[in-house]
């Protein structure tokens, strides 16, 4: 019943990171950057819920909206402030400049209210605990499990069945050949990193209402879990970004559970180091060999 | 702002350099000291992830201050130079050598955390200038390995009283048998407490039957929860801040581990509150330093004071240590005569019966303070007086 227990606790920790990790991978996908702002819109996210929340005395639905509608804005202003100046630039200048973004939101933040916690009001959404022989599942992290398997239904149905979908395959494909063939480039970019940045701020508001605190400094922790998540699943396979989540999440809870909750963050990365070494691809990526 | 406080860091490490290349140099400098105005150094928390506790302090060193200069002791004004050390302990290690070299306090108060005191420290023995926390408890801050930090006091009892208080309180009041701990691994105060409380709970006949650790930021607690769910406890003992620990008391509730849930001060916030809900914050208690619920006349002119001065807030505890290391320091001055920093550590070491809201002020052999707790227990969001220890 334990083991039980404890594997639920995982899953609902893994689709926290799955929400995250499925707007870090469709950006990889696409664009072939990584961007590590990525959990700083998340927090970014979570405070646009909060303040529609406290400030503008919204619901859950409509503060989660508003969030995904500023967090895109938010991400195609980075993406056309920051990376499309260095699109021709190697990969790692695009890498550092992400960084650089990265510290630039989360100091931003506590520029502007300063590093103190918030924590989102606890009546939104009732949460109940289910009991199921003993085990006791959160009425809330279903619906966060939910909310991600819709998501990445939709984000798979968006890339691959969709014009805007078509392009962006076009365009991650081969940038120049798609350009050739008459698609706009930057406006396809620009939707990419709309919609991974949407994703982005719906993680937020779901954290903040799952986990109740907030602040400027979260989304470092659970960007980089779900980056590692993205790489387990393979990273640009959007599918594989949901596996990945929960899998890591399972794996966390089981090392807490087994005693080790101090090894819980290291554990996290070994398996990023041991995916890179035996399966670079990830579970879910086929190796493809670099054309020359 | 920024700009500045970034200008700030970078000359305090330039000071830095400074202090150790010159070692020692920085002593001397006491003696050109203003003899109406006594400055007085604050390196608090104020912003940060532990802001409430600093800020709390900071308007209890107001009030007070305010209150001690309006007769000025013995002709002298004090004035209070602030640092807000971010709640982070190198900032605050800066803070330290800033306050000393550039203002060239008489003494500073601070930090509230006890690992942001330690930061201190060093810096205070090497300048012979006294370090007074108000709320750091734990005890290695004054002395270490039976060696005394001699420049360096508190205005709080020390971890080992609060574990111990919380011991008694599970076997006698509470009359449980077994009890689980949860620590916070990444805080000296956390530790503390958890040893001492472990000693005296299995002194008094009782039973730790599950250990389990977390680190500060972490967010989801529900693993470790689950594994002292299965150990069955009567009691939890949770030496940690309010940001983690609200959470663990709410995903704690809602696993369904309803036995009572106890800890230091590190919980008394109102953020508190407002992470955990005030349901899953029923059958909890804290050992603290005070409480405004408490009858002493002393204690009720002080909340009146307070609540006079800040619109109505009524004073936590860490207000109430602000308040009360203000008139600690203002009556060492006044017996030193001076704001001499050797005089006031003298003078300091000798207080002995001073009345103060917290309790009345003696120190021990080693600059800690032998006085009275309280406990206290949420009840429906709210902190009532449960009873108060005396050592």
């Amino acid at each position: 019943m334990e083991f039980l227990q404890q594997l639920v606790n995982g899953v609902s920790l893994g689709s926290i990171y799955a929400l995250i990790a499925l707007g870090y991978t469709m950006v990889y996908g696409i664009v072939k950057l990584i961007n590590f702002a990525h959990g700083d819109i998340f927090m970014v996210g979570a405070f646009i819920g909060f303040y529609s929340i406290t400030i503008l005395d919204l619901g859950f639905f409509p503060s989660l909206l508003i969030s995904m509608a500023i967090c895109a804005i938010l991400g195609v202003l980075i993406e056309r402030i920051a990376y499309k100046p260095l699109r021709n630039a190697t990969r790692i200048a695009a890498l550092i400049t992400a960084i650089g973004v990265s510290l630039l939101i989360e100091y931003g933040m506590i520029y502007v209210r300063g590093a103190q916690p918030e924590a989102y009001p606890g009546d939104l959404i009732p949460a109940t605990s289910l009991d199921f022989f003993g085990v006791k599942v959160s009425s809330q992290s279903v619906l966060i499990l939910g909310t991600s398997v819709v998501l990445m239904i939709l984000l798979q149905f968006i890339v691959h069945k969709t014009k805007i979908g078509k392009a962006m395959r076009a365009v991650s494909h081969d940038m120049d050949a798609a350009r050739l063939m008459g698609i706009n480039v930057n406006n396809t970019i620009s939707a990419t990193f709309a919609i991974g940045s949407a994703l982005a701020g719906a993680a937020g508001v779901a954290f903040g209402m799952y986990y109740t605190k907030i602040e400027p400094l979260m989304g470092i922790i659970p960007g980089l879990k779900a980056f590692v998540a993205a790489v387990l699943g393979g990273i640009g396979i959007i599918p594989g970004a949901m596996v990945g989540g929960l899998l890591l999440g399972v794996i966390e809870s089981l090392v807490s559970a087994a005693g080790f909750s101090l090894w819980r963050d290291g554990v996290a990365f070994v398996v990023l180091i041991l995916i890179l070494i035996f399966r670079p691809a990830g579970l879910f990526g086929k190796n493809v060999r670099e054309k020359v | 702002m920024r700009k500045k406080k970034l200008a700030g860091i970078f000359v305090s490490f330039m000071l830095a350099a400074g202090v150790l290349a010159g070692c020692g140099g920085a002593s001397s400098t006491s003696g050109e000291k203003d003899d109406e105005t006594i400055k007085i150094g604050a390196n608090l928390e104020l912003s940060g992830g532990v802001a409430s506790y600093g800020q709390s302090i900071e308007e209890g060193l107001k009030l007070a201050i305010e209150e001690i200069n309006k007769d000025g002791i013995d002709g002298k004004k004090i004035e209070l130079v602030t640092f807000d050390n971010k709640s982070d302990a190198a900032e605050a290690t800066n803070g330290a050598i800033k306050l000393i070299s550039q203002d060239k306090v008489s003494a500073i108060i601070g930090a509230a955390t006890s690992t942001n005191t330690l930061a201190q420290v060093e810096i205070a023995q090497k300048n012979k200038t006294p370090l007074i926390t108000p709320t750091g408890t734990n005890s290695t801050i004054t002395s270490k390995d039976g060696v005394l930090n001699d420049f360096v006091f508190r205005t709080c009892f020390i971890d080992p009283f609060q574990g111990t208080v919380a011991a008694n309180f599970a076997s006698s009041d509470l009359k449980v048998k077994n009890a689980a701990i949860i620590i916070d691994s990444s805080s000296d105060y956390s530790k503390g407490l958890a040893a001492s409380f472990q000693k005296s709970f299995e002194g008094n006949g009782g039973k730790i039957v599950a250990e389990e650790a977390y680190v500060a930021k972490d967010t989801d607690f529900n693993a470790i929860l689950t594994n002292i769910k299965a150990k069955n406890p009567e009691f939890v003992f949770l030496p940690g801040f309010y940001e983690e620990v609200g959470l663990i008391i709410k995903q704690a509730r809602a696993l369904g581990i309803d036995a009572p849930i106890m800890g230091g001060d590190g919980w008394d916030s109102p953020t508190l509150i407002d992470i955990a809900g005030a349901d899953p914050l029923n059958n909890t208690f804290i050992t603290n330093h005070y409480s405004s619920g408490d009858s002493d006349p002393k204690v009720q002119d002080f909340v009146k004071a307070f609540e006079g001065k800040y619109g109505g807030k009524s004073p936590d505890a860490f207000a109430a240590l602000g308040y009360d290391t203000a008139y600690f320091i203002a009556d060492a001055i006044k017996r030193a005569g001076s704001g001499d920093p050797e005089k006031l550590k003298k003078a300091l070491e000798e207080t002995d019966g001073l009345g103060l809201v917290s309790g009345d002020l003696k120190l021990d052999k080693n600059h800690d303070p032998i006085k009275a707790a309280v406990i206290l227990e949420y009840k429906g969001g709210k902190q009532e007086f449960n009873t108060k220890v005396n050592p």
